[in-house]
């Protein structure tokens, strides 16, 4: 592996670099915040791929003049995908803010945004039930 | 407005596929700002029939094999969105329609019971997104518009699954599970389209299955296929994808377990059967490796811990959700096979699977109402107390058994045809004993319900009339399509066909 082949594929390594940073958060945090906060850093790079596999080498912005004279050598930028990762931004927004209030919801009823200590409540209320409805097999599994 | 005139003239019928998704999507909203929750009723049900009556004509339009392509907005494929609707997605557009238009008449009570009045209205908005986002996910032909739908129907579906916080407050955290897990699965999903788009530059289904056909060895296409399949695998609870979905379906309201088990996860198979089949070739080798390798073991892994653990549970409602993890196996079972005769029993299990669960379910849902839970210690005796919601619990559970004349033994007969085909007779003798786990749980409620005596100084009613009814309507439908099965068979052949031509015409 050359540094050219590095150096060329620049955007790739930040996309990866980004994207395991925010799943590492998702799965390694217990905390339900940090959770939805390592899921935006997750979706963000992603979004980072689609908007930088829309550049081709030296073209500019994808605006036609307003004549319409269009100049056949000029060299235009992909848009589509930047069209694309406008709507896949508002559907992370809606999943983020769900997510917030899923979250207001869990600590008024819980009193706790921690998943341990949520863990332990949950699996308090499974004995009682086990104890009153004969043991199941967890739930799990 | 110089090229409006370019457009054809398109008629009420063409519009269709169209329809089918915008009639719920505005009825939607519709029902907040009207503010009553008779009305939303009223308006969800009006809007689930006209999506099941367009999506039956479609049905009709296409059995014989012909496609119909609805360029949104003029746009002309491959560069606009193009809805695509052949025999595979119409089936399943009739699914899903044709049980929200059935459940819907059953919510009305169990709603009113489960959920408080002043979320009805959004209760009903909800749903009807979240059938949008279904029907949208199967209608299109375009790979971003899937993500697109599949958000909307999921968006909806955390909001449906946490309204059960007010019976039990586990219903949230389950929402947030399936939140984490739904968006990482989604979010793959982007990333495999993102690579498919780089290496073929562009969106299309049927562009795409062109311009892949000779691509077998391109690594970006196969990255971006290993992303596509665990992404859909997520959503479609494939054995070890499937840990959010025992807590959604338990904590859920009980008419929302019956939408999502009976559509949501069919829903999601479709979505693999399309990109397995359709836009990459089933021939590449990659693909194959990856059906021989890792999708069948997985099947037949889910048809036996998933309907072990089932065996073990005490919560009639968790019960059901595990057995649904275990059916997810025979449709990703059919699918690893990848022949003509097992994408056929795919696609009709996907069928049979979803109103056999949409019985029991709502069968449930009618203890849940009476008895106030679903566990089983509860439920002693209640063959003699409610005998038309326990018969037809039986009805379902031979069903999901696949006891001959009933809907279940059609497409594992189909399976285990499939598997002898090509000679795997150990496969077909799994299918057999994975079965013979069904028959174990299911009995074990069936005992409960009618050897047991009636707890002491309990009295429990039939349910209301319009809850009974579309119970019945699913249990002599299992019947019904067990004994006379010319119509999904059909159906189903052709849909397999169909995928199986890869949108190459």
């Amino acid at each position: 592996m050359s540094m050219q082949f590095i150096l060329s594929h620049l955007n790739y390594w930040l996309f990866i670099i980004l994207m395991m940073i925010g799943f590492y958060i998702v799965v390694a945090r217990g905390n339900y915040i940090k959770k939805i906060v390592g899921l935006n850093v997750f979706q963000v790079s992603v979004f980072m791929f689609y908007i930088s596999i829309g550049k081709v080498e030296g073209g500019t912005a994808p605006i036609f003049p307003v004549d319409m004279d269009i100049d056949p050598n000029v060299v235009y930028s992909n848009p589509l995908p930047h069209v694309l990762i406008l709507t896949a931004i508002v559907v992370g927004i809606a999943t983020t803010s769900l997510g917030l209030a899923l979250i207001v919801r869990i600590r008024e009823e819980f009193g706790t945004i921690e998943e341990d200590e949520i863990l332990e409540i949950e699996s308090k209320l499974q004995q009682e039930e086990n104890s009153a409805e004969g043991p199941a097999m967890g739930g799990r599994a | 407005m110089a090229n409006a005139a370019v457009l054809p003239a398109l008629s009420i019928i063409d519009q269709l596929p169209l329809l089918t998704i915008v009639v719920p999507m505005v009825a939607g909203p519709l029902c907040v700002l009207f503010g009553n929750r008779h009305i939303a009723w009223l308006l969800a049900f009006l809007a689930s029939l006209a999506s099941f009556l367009f999506s039956a004509h479609m049905l009709l339009q296409v059995i014989d094999g012909d496609v119909l392509s609805y360029h949104l907005g003029g746009w002309a494929p491959p560069l606009g969105i193009e809805y695509r609707v052949d025999a595979a997605n119409a089936f399943v557009l009739l699914l899903i329609s044709g049980i929200s238009t059935v459940i819907l008449p059953y919510a009305r009570q169990s709603v009113a019971h489960e959920i408080k009045k002043v979320s009805h209205t959004l209760f009903y908005c909800c749903y009807l997104l979240c059938f949008t986002g279904l029907l949208g996910v199967v209608v299109t032909g375009d790979a971003f518009n899937v993500f697109v739908f599949l958000e909307i129907s999921s968006l909806s579906t955390y909001v449906l699954i946490a309204m059960g916080a007010e019976r039990d407050r586990r219903a949230l955290t389950s929402a947030y599970d399936y939140l984490i897990l739904g968006t990482i699965g989604a979010t793959f999903f982007v990333i495999g389209i993102g690579f498919l788009y780089i290496a073929t530059g562009t969106l299309n289904m049927t562009d795409l299955a062109v311009r892949l056909a000779d691509m077998d060895g391109n690594r970006t296409v196969q990255a971006g296929f290993a992303f596509i399949v665990v992404g859909m695998g997520l959503k479609a609870a494939i054995y070890p994808l499937h840990l959010w979905l025992p807590g959604a379906y338990t904590y859920a309201p009980s008419v929302v377990t019956v939408f999502l088990a009976a559509t949501a996860t069919k829903a999601a198979i479709y979505v693999l059967l399309r990109f397995m089949f359709s836009v990459f070739q089933p021939e590449f080798v990659f693909e194959l490796h990856t059906l021989t390798w890792i999708i069948m073991p997985l099947a037949i892994l889910a048809m036996f811990a998933a309907s072990l653990i089932a065996a073990f549970q005490t919560d009639l409602k968790r019960l059901l959700a595990y057995s649904s993890v275990a059916q997810v196996g025979y449709m990703i079972l059919g699918i690893g096979l990848a022949t003509k005769i097992s994408l056929s029993a795919t696609i009709i299990h996907l069928f049979n699977h979803g109103i056999t669960k949409a019985v029991l379910f709502m069968v449930v849902g009618a203890f849940v109402m009476r008895k106030g839970s679903s566990f089983t210690k509860n439920l002693n005796g209640l063959g003699k107390q409610m005998p038309l919601t326990c018969a037809a619990f039986v009805v379902g559970g031979l069903s999901l058994i696949g006891v001959p004349g009933t809907a279940g033994f059609i497409s594992k007969w189909l399976l285990i045809d499939a598997a002898l085909e090509v000679d795997l007779w150990w496969l077909a003798l799994l299918i057999v004993m994975s079965s013979l786990l069904a028959v174990v749980y299911v009995w074990k409620t069936v005992e409960v319900l009618y050897m047991n005596e009636p707890d002491e100084g309990t009295i429990a009613k039939e349910v209301p009339m319009s809850m009974l009814i579309p119970m019945w309507v699913m249990a002599i439908a299992c019947i019904y399509f067990g004994l006379n099965t010319d119509i999904t068979l059909t159906s189903a052949s052709v849909a397999a066909d169909s995928l199986l031509r890869g949108g190459v015409q």
